[in-house]
């Protein structure tokens, strides 16, 4: 019962953490600040991965979104050094944009209609909590891994090559 | 037992971090955060699939999540190595002056 308790003070607390971090990426003006409020929201939803006992993807999220990625976007901002141009942006909304918040605001009402109407589909497996804490998360991560999806694995080392390929190739100067 | 907050809370946090992500996309004019709002929105996915799997007691929503990190982190890479090269040439990363490929 305890237990209960604490869980639904998390999740909520969190929930509403991510939700105000997302607000602020989208409301501050300075690139930067959009950032720092981004990686608090990866940060919210691993602990939300972590709620739902999946140990192994709440790492990698801190590893790869809050870390990796986070960490190329605010060195592109120091290098491209954008903010006073962002500044002196006049407050007004163009018709597009009224626009996209409209279909936004559309979309947000699917997709809660969406959410709200149907059962979860799916296939039950076999991998329950009881299971997952007795061979471990990334064991069972591991070997599914390299199991039913190994075609998908070196599909995806294909898609980091050249990624890696295309990166180099897009900044290297043409002289 | 120990997991009480049904799978529709988790799915409404998500479909709400969804929704202000695309609102970022189609509002703001900085590339650079439009860049971030695509992050959060692939996130957001993530979560959705986190939940489908726990509650289905399945491990393919786990592995999905994998690979869509792998995507995100290509993406990345190739997609702030198109910002420098943008703002290299041009002296801007606003996308409303960005129109070589528009009409």
């Amino acid at each position: 019962m305890a237990g209960n308790v604490f869980y639904w003070i998390v999740f909520v607390g969190t929930a509403l953490t991510a939700i105000f971090a997302a607000v602020m990426v989208i409301t501050r003006r300075s690139p930067i600040h959009s950032a720092m409020f981004l990686i608090l929201n990866f940060l919210c939803i691993a602990v939300l991965y972590l709620l739902l006992n999946s140990q192994f993807i709440a790492i990698v999220q801190v590893m790869i979104y809050a870390g990796a990625i986070m960490m190329l976007v605010i060195f592109v901002i120091m290098l491209l050094n954008v903010e006073e141009e962002e500044r002196r942006r006049k407050i007004s909304a163009s018709p597009a944009q009224i626009i996209g918040v409209v279909l936004v605001l559309i979309l947000f009402a699917q997709l809660i209609y969406g959410v709200g109407v149907y059962v979860l589909p799916g296939e039950w497996s076999e991998f329950t909590r009881e299971r997952i804490t007795q061979i471990g998360d990334i064991k069972a991560v591991a070997g599914l891994l390299f199991t039913k999806f190994l075609f998908p694995f070196e599909v995806a080392s294909i898609l980091l090559l050249v990624g890696i390929i295309g990166a180099v190739i897009l900044s290297k100067k043409e002289r | 037992m120990f997991s009480s907050v049904p799978p529709i809370y988790f799915l409404i946090v998500s479909a709400v971090i969804f929704a202000i992500g695309a609102m970022g996309v189609l509002v703001r004019r900085n590339a650079i955060v439009i860049f971030m709002c695509i992050e959060m929105m692939l996130s957001a996915v993530n979560l959705t699939l986190i939940t489908a799997s726990h509650y289905l007691n399945s491990l393919d929503g786990v592995l999905m999540v994998f690979f869509v990190m792998t995507v995100a982190a290509a993406e990345a890479a190739v997609g702030l190595a198109i910002f420098v090269l943008l703002f290299r040439g041009r002296r801007t990363i606003k996308v409303d002056e960005i129109n070589l490929l528009k009409w």
